[in-house]
């Protein structure tokens, strides 16, 4: 965990209440694709962990998504305002441990941003990727979330929509079962979704990023933690990427 | 130069700022982004005997200069703060620890102070009995004289240690409360644990705490636990540790001159991990710009005509 201060240098509206954020800053305390930031907001008691969408040596980008007070606010400051900011919080992703595995990524909605950093890496890595599996409600949100150019690097990318506009209709699952390969996924999304992927019989293996409501962000007050095998883990500190064999529901 | 020392029932601390219970963990976190042996002393997360999972999620929620917790006392039970956290605040923290003791009956109350006789460090047990997630048919013991006597009574007589009562908030009179721990041989009193609140989520329509209800802390609840520092320390002679919302030295010096021995720092520590080490290298310029040479000499100082010894 590193404290410091950050400039916010671009905020761009990409529509739906998506947003583009790039802060200028220290981001050497950031170690793995799926960890966080927790960004201290004027007028705010609690900070808001925000997943690095990507992160280079003196910036980073956050791809938000409007939920709540504290977001709006967020996406509405200038771009110059200074933010108080804690980087390296969490556990991301493992991408050693997914070599050799052929791995799956599987995203729903804007659970899609740390997915920047994380194919990244895994092609740094040299860690196979079988597929990207990108989950949408539909083919407006997958034009406003989907800013990368897995195709072009030469990905195979599998875009699926809950009203069949864009690529396979239904959900992320249905597009899984057509994989027989498939047997090790890294997903990151909403919690019915990370179960519906989690209770395929097909996978065996993998890791899943799991959100939750925070105060610290860093492990102090245990105020996100949730039942694993290995007992009560944060969300926050432990997480927020776990290992397929710990998780519950 | 100032003197930042202070003693709480003859147990002296560098300075008067302490994390507090629930906020700190056993100090791992912490230790991560300074040194602890800068701090007077922590207050180690409420302990039981066994260990507990605590309340289902969501357990936090935001408020106006606050938020609210329901994280139901999760901790990893006694047998296993002994034999992993015990020896590694000892690494992290070489001065006297606060243990947070928290029970379900006075049975074990009793229990777990007697079997913190073993941790020297610990030179102080909280003794919680006003965690408002808990239920035990709904009460705590802290929340009528006569339960918080027996508590007090119960741990008086299972350790040699000084026992700080942390009191509740969620009273009608915290002084009787007070009266009745010093009437049992408390060494010294905490004060106050979390106000009872709740938020409801406007979407679902349901309380956004699993819970329902959550203790606040903050700088919300500032001025309330100032108050009740101020009439505790009219009420007893014992030295008072003041908890809630405490965020700077200002608001620490404030807590003093209220009646307090030294401060509990608590959900500032959550909004900026670095809060406490910046309220302590800010104490000596406000004890300059208050004239006191000795902090010590800023307790019970609001009190016309009645400034302890």
């Amino acid at each position: 965990m590193k404290q410091g201060i950050f400039t916010l240098e671009e905020v761009r509206e990409k529509g739906g209440g998506i947003w583009l954020l790039r802060l200028a800053g220290d981001t050497s305390a950031i170690t793995a694709p799926g960890q966080f930031v927790n960004i201290e907001l004027p007028g705010k008691f609690l900070r808001r962990p925000i997943s690095v969408h990507e992160w280079w040596e003196d910036g980073l980008e956050l791809l938000v998504k409007e939920a709540g007070e504290g977001t709006r606010e967020l996406v509405r400051l200038p771009a110059g305002t200074k933010l108080d900011v804690l980087t390296g919080l969490g556990n991301g992703f493992d991408v050693l441990d997914a070599k050799g595995k052929h791995a799956v990524l599987v995203s729903g909605g804007i659970g899609i941003a740390p997915f920047y950093g994380l194919v990244r890496c895994m092609e740094e890595a040299g860690v196979d990727i079988q597929a990207i599996v990108v989950g949408f409600a539909s083919e407006e949100q997958a034009r406003l979330l989907y800013t990368g150019d897995w195709v072009i690097m030469g990905y195979r990318v599998l875009p699926v929509t809950e009203d069949g506009s864009l690529g396979a209709k239904g959900l992320v699952t249905d597009v899984l079962k057509t994989l027989p390969d498939c047997h090790y996924v890294m997903a990151c999304g909403p919690t019915p979704m990370l179960k519906a992927v989690h209770a395929l019989p097909q996978i065996t293996g993998g890791q899943f990023s799991f959100e939750a409501r925070m105060a610290c962000g860093f492990g102090a007050c245990v105020g996100c933690s949730i039942p694993t095998k290995n007992g009560p883990r944060r969300v926050c500190k432990d997480g927020p990427v776990f290992r397929k064999e710990e998780i519950v529901w | 130069m100032v003197d930042l020392s202070v003693t709480l029932a003859g147990v002296t601390l560098k300075n008067p700022v302490i994390p507090a219970s629930g906020t700190f963990g056993y100090g791992r976190e912490f230790a991560e982004a300074y040194d602890l042996d800068l701090l007077g002393s922590f207050s180690w997360k409420g302990t039981t005997a066994a260990p507990r999972e605590g309340n289902p999620q969501p357990r936090i929620a935001e408020t106006a200069a606050g938020m609210l917790n329901a994280v139901g006392l999760q901790n990893p039970g006694l047998d296993a703060v002994l034999r992993e956290e015990v020896p590694n605040i000892a690494k992290l923290f070489h001065g006297p620890v606060i243990a947070n003791v928290c029970g379900f009956s006075l049975e074990e109350y009793a229990e777990n102070c007697r079997r913190l006789e073993e941790a020297d460090q610990a030179a102080i047990l909280e003794i919680n009995i006003s965690c408002p997630n808990v239920h035990a048919g709904g009460k705590n013991f802290g929340s009528d004289p006569q339960s918080a006597a027996a508590v007090t009574r119960a741990v008086r007589g299972a350790t040699k240690k000084p026992v700080f009562m942390k009191l509740s908030p969620n009273v009608t009179d915290i002084a009787e409360i007070a009266r009745a721990c010093a009437d049992e041989g408390a060494d010294g009193l905490c004060l106050i644990n979390t106000l009872l609140g709740m938020r409801i989520d406007l979407n679902t329509r349901r309380p956004l705490i699993a819970n329902r209800t959550g203790g606040l802390s903050g700088p919300a609840v500032f001025p309330v636990a100032l108050r009740m520092v101020w009439d505790v320390y009219e009420a007893v002679d014992l030295p008072i540790i003041g908890c809630g919302g405490v965020a700077s030295a200002e608001d620490a010096a404030e807590m003093m001159l209220a009646g307090a021995s030294a401060v509990e720092v608590g959900a500032a520590n959550l909004r900026d991990p670095f809060a406490c080490k910046k309220i302590i290298e800010s104490l000596p310029a406000v004890c300059e710009r208050l004239g006191v040479e000795r902090i010590a000499d800023l307790t019970g100082g609001a009190h016309e005509g009645r400034a302890k010894g």
